[in-house]
């Protein structure tokens, strides 16, 4: 049986795919924020790929079509962002100040916080990306002598954390326009804050999609000054 | 055939983003340049909504699915989370909700200040 599954072509895609509609299910089902559809599917695989003894290595490769795409689906968030833009004209700029003042914000205090943990230099310039999206973080992290592997765990528990507790923080901060929401989830939380920044509304999708692209740019300008 | 057409576009779009990434000595990767290059695109009249618009909104739907993978890749580095538990759940969480917080409401005084200017 584990044998059939470790040389599979199908295995690794219909578990993560089965994965994500159980933690979809769950996730409708119980409307606890924790229990998010990524986070859930991510768990159900690894406790699959160790009860069965599956090497990572070997799951990563067979869901290569599913890393694939994720190039593609992250370029389609510029079709959403097109469709909004003539509700979102007058506010670029107050977008523009908004994500650069985001991104200052979330360098300035992850950096502060590991000078004061006493983080040594690996550890930040591995977690200092984490606001910004996989691609943009790991290349950042690693060209600083950061860790990849790390880089990418925080990125995405980053993710999930502003996609779970988004709209708890929005009641926090007293946001309720699309626009201040859009730029909160996309400068602090990428794609995968955004991704539920498009369910809230259109408009929220599409300044979320903005910033998380404007949030990666400058991050990649400004890192060099932090490391 | 027009689903894949659709496809061919936005896989051009996305080898031309990769093009980009190598050519231009930025750590900026093949997905932010594709998205920049595709609304401009767009935004010329050069490519219609129309000619990615189903397969482009079916891939954006499946993005948290994609996320799957590589949040399984964190079981590759447990080890060094585990040692560094408590900075890095509070560096986690405290910096997120800095940069949700001043993000946001550095947005909204600004797109306040343009409403009372209309």
């Amino acid at each position: 049986m584990r044998e059939l599954f470790l040389n599979s072509t199908f295995f690794g895609v219909v578990l993560t795919v089965g994965a994500f509609v159980i933690g979809g299910w769950i996730s409708r089902k119980t409307r606890f924020p924790l229990c998010n559809p990524i986070l859930i599917g991510a768990g159900l695989v690894m406790l699959v790929l160790w009860g069965l003894d599956i090497p990572l290595e070997v799951y990563r490769d067979q869901c290569r079509i599913l890393s694939y795409l994720m190039t593609p689906a992250t370029i389609c968030l510029a079709i959403a962002f097109y469709e909004q833009l003539r509700g979102l004209k007058g506010h670029l700029p107050a977008i523009l100040i908004g994500v650069a003042a985001g991104t200052v914000a979330s360098l300035g205090s992850v950096w502060l916080l590991c000078c004061l943990f006493g983080l040594d230099d690996t550890l930040t310039a591995s977690l200092l990306p984490k606001s910004v999206t996989t691609a943009i973080g790991v290349v950042l992290s690693e060209g600083s002598g950061g860790v990849g592997a790390l880089t990418t765990a925080v990125i995405i528990l980053t993710g999930i954390l502003g996609n779970v507790a988004g709209p708890l923080f929005s009641k926090l901060f007293g946001l309720k326009d699309p626009v201040s929401q859009g730029v909160a989830y996309g400068t602090a939380s990428h794609v995968i804050g955004t991704s539920r920044a498009v369910e809230i509304s259109g408009l929220t999708g599409a300044v979320s999609s903005l910033s998380l692209t404007l949030s990666g740019l400058l991050t990649a300008l400004f890192y060099s000054i932090f490391m | 055939m027009k689903y894949v057409c659709q496809l061919g576009i936005i896989l051009g779009f996305s080898l031309a983003g990769e093009l980009l990434a190598a050519l231009v000595p930025l750590p900026v990767p093949a997905a932010i340049w594709g998205m920049v290059l595709l609304l401009a695109a767009l935004l010329t009249r050069f490519l219609r909504v129309e000619a990615v618009g189903e397969v482009g909104r079916f891939l954006v739907t499946i993005l948290p699915l994609l996320f799957v993978v590589p949040t399984v890749g964190l079981m590759a580095c447990f080890d060094l989370v585990f040692a560094n538990l408590v900075p890095i759940l509070v560096i986690l969480v405290v910096g997120t909700v800095v940069t949700f917080g001043v993000g946001g409401l550095v947005t909204r005084i600004f797109t306040r200040g343009g409403d009372r200017d209309a």
